[in-house]
């Protein structure tokens, strides 16, 4: 069979980052040929600076080897470089003369060092820094020694210097305006990264401007526009870099600073895509590798023709890539007249941050000397969080935000290989580093596949989102915060969900077509979320779709590491009475049930119970009149709750009461995660209110709610909502914040992720603010609950999902 | 070493994407039946901590463990990277709706010669 022929133009980082995700969504689509004008395969460009300064070698920082290209039956033309397109031929033309025929183009062409047009800027020993062919000329000079202006103060300027030093060169660095990096820092952050680089013995030089280079046979020296004469025996131009756009100028592509290019990556002609730092997307050109990775993943997706995915543009932060010597710059780093300021600056310890607020959203972010917690405020940046809460600390970073589980652990930088990371599954440090390193990776979903770091419970992201920042240095930026479901989709939660109401998918199967699934029948992450979205979206209409809930779900019980399950009866506001004891120790004794034990939610837990004795046991504790507790959902587990005011001197309301009112009504409820609910009598808070999903405490005045408490994997304590007086409002909050919660928090989101996600004073608009929106997610609420108030032990005991309980067969 | 087709029920008694177990000598097997009607047979052991495979959720020719997350691919037992391991299978047949599983074992010694 003929396939489509698919010719990529640039063997960069951009060029292959697009043509892996094109193999993984469709490995047999095209026949690719690419062109590379380098004599190499594909290598990591921003690992240059490491290589300069001796810290790695041209072997690591290779990404494809020959075997790569060959193994995908891809045609490799090294050292080959394109003259131009013959669109109306639909050919290629090398420079040799060479016509080779397309169905489509992909140009990655890259960008080059801007070489001002000095007189002497194209003798011998001026180079720029973009390739490995000017990093071995710079090396070539270095083992002789001597002298090297480095012209251009910008990042990738000092990185040359930084280099060129550390091979005991004399290094100068022109620098045309009043302070270094001018781009990315602020004065005071430009002085104090420039004090440290002197101290490193790189000479700075600021305000000069270069006139012309001079030498016979190759550079000898430089001469400044103020008569200055600098001795160079090499000359590193560094003074910007410009899309490489000759390709497209030359095929008549139209072009303004880079090549034109939609939010499909496609050019203004239809056959020709481009990506990478040689295009201009939205007036925008791009000089990092975070977009490129962006940009490569939706240009692969038309080019496999699923034509879903869309570039919106990214946002960037910079990182200076020179061992200990930490600067990192994101947004803006001047504050407008509209912007707060806010300023740490220690000079004697060389540290000074910088953040810039807009109605309490991060805007930008200046920082040197101590650039731990840039990757946080970049984050915080880009999801516009409301940082109102966080702004007492926000300058000491993220250790220091009231955070007692992994907050400790924030720093991951200055771990020692040996701290673990990943506690589910035993990962650490040196393991991750390791990963990323000989295995090129750089994004999270490629960690987790290769090491299972935060491939479980997850809380590690962050962490593992810092090692690859501080492992791959420089542009790396953090997965794009918006993240698709699962490896099933591209499709992110927000856009399923909106998608099931829009277009009113009323089927997991048609929600897969809807957003062109890459599977047949989706995985175990997307298909249990599908499934409740579509409950929540659908509560009257939907049918639950067994096979896809988790087996404690599907079962209705707990299942434990030997395949036995457990079985907690709900015991209402944690309230029980001698005969409800009697009948759980009967039942215990009657099935021999090994283990009976107090959960932390005032309830007694069955454990070691078999899965054909199931229904035998529901039937016995229906009788006794219990239900099931959902101590194996995701959804309302316990409500717990002080004895209050009918026994407790302190106490001020019924709380127990209250508490199992509040369990009557929310019970049964299916949610994106557990949920678990509080009750205390007075500010005691002998019910642990302030660690719940929602607690409420008594005072004498009335009630307080508080939502957010988290006493997991990362302690959190709850937000304060607001406070009421009667007891109906706290049922009516209780049913809109829940119903919010399910309405619009993404699958296996407890509410503090969800809460810190979309931020208090958005929970507050939509519950205090808006009283009609209130009344109406709680009327929303109470509709759903007419259909999830069935208890599932007593229909299971009465025969539903028999094939689920049944004795196995015995072969014989 | 010879064999025997047993048996195991009918297609219909397990739902798509679900399984069922047996046990054969005291070992539970698993039994899944896919979207599309077909059938495997696999040892019901996790090759990481033992995990019921049977009691996982199944999507296209795979299941996940219930208790660690592991894939597994139904045809072969392997479990997919970035873990490393293996599941015995057992070959299955379906005729007419139902299912047979095929068991191995080692034949009987020969008859000695009696008096």
């Amino acid at each position: 069979m003929i396939r489509p022929r698919l010719i990529v133009i640039g063997n960069g980082m951009a060029g292959m980052r697009t043509v892996e995700e094109l193999l993984k969504l469709k490995p047999d689509l095209y026949d690719i040929t690419v062109f590379g004008d380098e004599p190499y395969t594909n290598y990591n460009r921003i690992m240059l600076s490491p290589v300069l300064a001796k810290e790695q070698t041209i072997p690591d920082i290779i990404l494809n080897d020959e075997n790569w290209y060959a193994e995908h039956g891809i045609t490799l033309h090294k050292g080959v470089r394109v003259e131009r397109i013959e669109r109306k031929k639909c050919e290629v033309i090398t420079r040799d003369g060479q016509a080779h025929p397309y169905d489509r183009v992909l140009i990655a062409t890259g960008s080059r060092a801007f070489i001002p047009p000095l007189p002497g800027a194209d003798l011998p020993g001026v180079v720029g820094f973009r390739s490995i062919a000017d990093v071995d000329t710079m090396l070539a000079v270095c083992r002789e020694g001597g002298h090297a202006v480095v012209i251009g103060g910008g990042l990738l300027g000092l990185e040359a210097a930084a280099g060129l030093v550390s091979h005991g060169m004399n290094v100068t660095v022109l620098h045309r305006n009043g302070n270094v990096m001018d781009r990315q820092l602020d004065g005071v952050a430009g002085r104090i990264l420039e004090k440290t680089l002197e101290d490193r013995g790189i000479s700075i030089r600021l305000n000069a401007h270069t006139a012309s280079l001079h030498g016979t046979g190759r550079v000898e020296s430089v001469r400044l526009k103020d008569g200055t004469e600098l001795q160079a025996d090499l000359v590193v131009m560094a003074a910007g870099i410009r899309p490489n756009i000759d390709v497209a100028l030359n095929s008549r592509i139209y072009c303004e600073n880079g090549i034109v290019v939609d939010d499909t990556l496609q050019t203004y002609d239809p056959k020709i895509y481009a990506v990478g730092e040689c295009v201009q997307h939205r007036k925008e050109c791009y000089g990092l590798v975070a977009p490129l990775f962006e940009q490569a993943k939706v240009c692969a997706n038309h080019l496999a023709l699923y034509g879903i995915a869309k570039y919106t543009g990214s946002m960037t932060s910079t990182k200076l890539k020179v061992t200990g010597v930490d600067v990192f710059s994101a947004g803006e780093i001047q504050a407008k007249p509209y912007h707060e300021e806010m300023v740490l600056a220690d000079a004697a310890r060389g540290v000074y941050k910088k953040v810039i607020l807009n109605n309490n959203m991060i805007e930008g972010a200046v920082m040197v000397g101590d650039t731990m917690d840039g990757a946080w405020y970049f984050q915080l940046m880009r999801d516009k969080t409301d940082v109102t809460a966080l702004r007492d600390h926000l300058l000491f970073g993220q250790a220091h935000v009231g955070n007692s589980g992994h907050g400790a652990k924030a720093r991951v930088a200055s771990l020692p290989d040996s701290a673990e990371i990943c506690g589910c599954n035993g990962v650490c440090k040196g393991d991750v580093v390791k990963a990323i390193k000989e295995h090129k990776l750089f994004t999270l979903d490629e960690v987790r596949a290769r090491t299972k770091a935060s491939a479980s419970c997850g809380s590690c992201t962050g962490l593992v989102e810092d090692l690859l920042a501080s492992t791959l240095g420089g542009d790396y930026s953090a997965a794009p915060s918006v993240k698709p479901m699962c490896g099933c989709t591209d499709a992110t939660h927000d856009e399923v969900r909106t998608g099931i109401i829009r277009h009113e998918l009323k089927t997991i199967r048609t929600v897969f077509d809807q957003f062109s699934w890459k599977t047949e029948d989706g995985c175990a992450k997307c298909r249990p979320a599908l499934n409740y979205y579509l409950l929540c979206a659908w509560p009257d209409t939907y049918q639950d779709d067994a096979q896809s809930r988790f087996i404690n779900e599907r079962v209705h019980a707990n299942i434990q590491k030997d395949g036995t399950y457990s079985v907690i009866p709900r015991i209402w506001g944690g309230v029980t009475s001698p005969s409800e004891l009697k009948a759980m120790a009967e039942v215990a004794e009657r099935y021999a049930i090994p283990t009976v034990k107090f959960t932390g939610g005032q309830r007694l837990d069955l454990l070691g119970v078999k899965k054909e004795q199931l229904p035998h046991v529901w039937r016995d504790l229906s009788a006794a009149g219990f239900v099931s507790g959902h101590g194996y959902g995701k959804a309302l587990r316990t409500v717990k709750t002080c004895v209050g005011k009918e026994w407790c001197r302190f106490g001020t309301q019924d709380s127990t009461a209250l508490g199992i009112r509040l369990e009557k009504l929310t019970w049964g409820s299916w949610m994106p995660h557990k949920f678990k609910i509080a009750v205390s009598g007075c500010p005691r808070n002998c019910a642990e209110a302030t660690v719940k999903d929602l607690g409420v405490v008594c005072v004498d005045s009335g009630f307080e709610l508080h939502v957010g408490g988290n006493a997991g994997i990362k302690v959190r304590v709850t937000d304060f909502l607001c406070k009421v007086a009667t007891e109906d409002e706290v049922v009516e909050y209780t049913q809109a914040f829940i119903q919010m919660y399910r309405e619009e928090a993404h699958y296996l989101d407890r509410t503090a992720p969800w809460i810190e996600r979309v931020g208090l004073p958005y929970i507050q608009r939509r519950l205090i603010e808006d009283s009609a929106g209130r009344k109406a997610l709680a009327a929303r609420f109470i509709h759903s609950q007419q259909f999830s108030q069935t208890d599932p032990w007593t229909e299971r005991a009465e025969g539903k999902d028999a094939h689920e309980f049944a004795e196995p067969l015995v072969l014989a | 070493m010879s064999s025997t087709w047993f048996t195991v029920g009918q297609l219909a008694d397990i739902p798509r994407l679900g399984a069922k177990v047996v046990h054969w000598q005291g070992t539970p097997i698993a039994i899944f039946r896919t979207q599309t009607d077909e059938v495997f047979a696999l040892e019901d052991h996790c090759p990481h901590k033992q995990g019921p495979l049977s009691q996982g959720i199944v999507h296209d020719r795979k299941v996940t463990c219930p208790l660690h997350g592991w894939v597994i691919a139904l045809d072969k037992g392997t479990a997919m990277a970035p873990d490393e391991g293996c599941t015995p299978g057992y070959s299955v047949r379906v005729t007419d709706g139902v299912i047979e599983i095929e068991m191995k074992h080692l034949d009987a010694l020969p008859p000695t010669a009696t008096a």
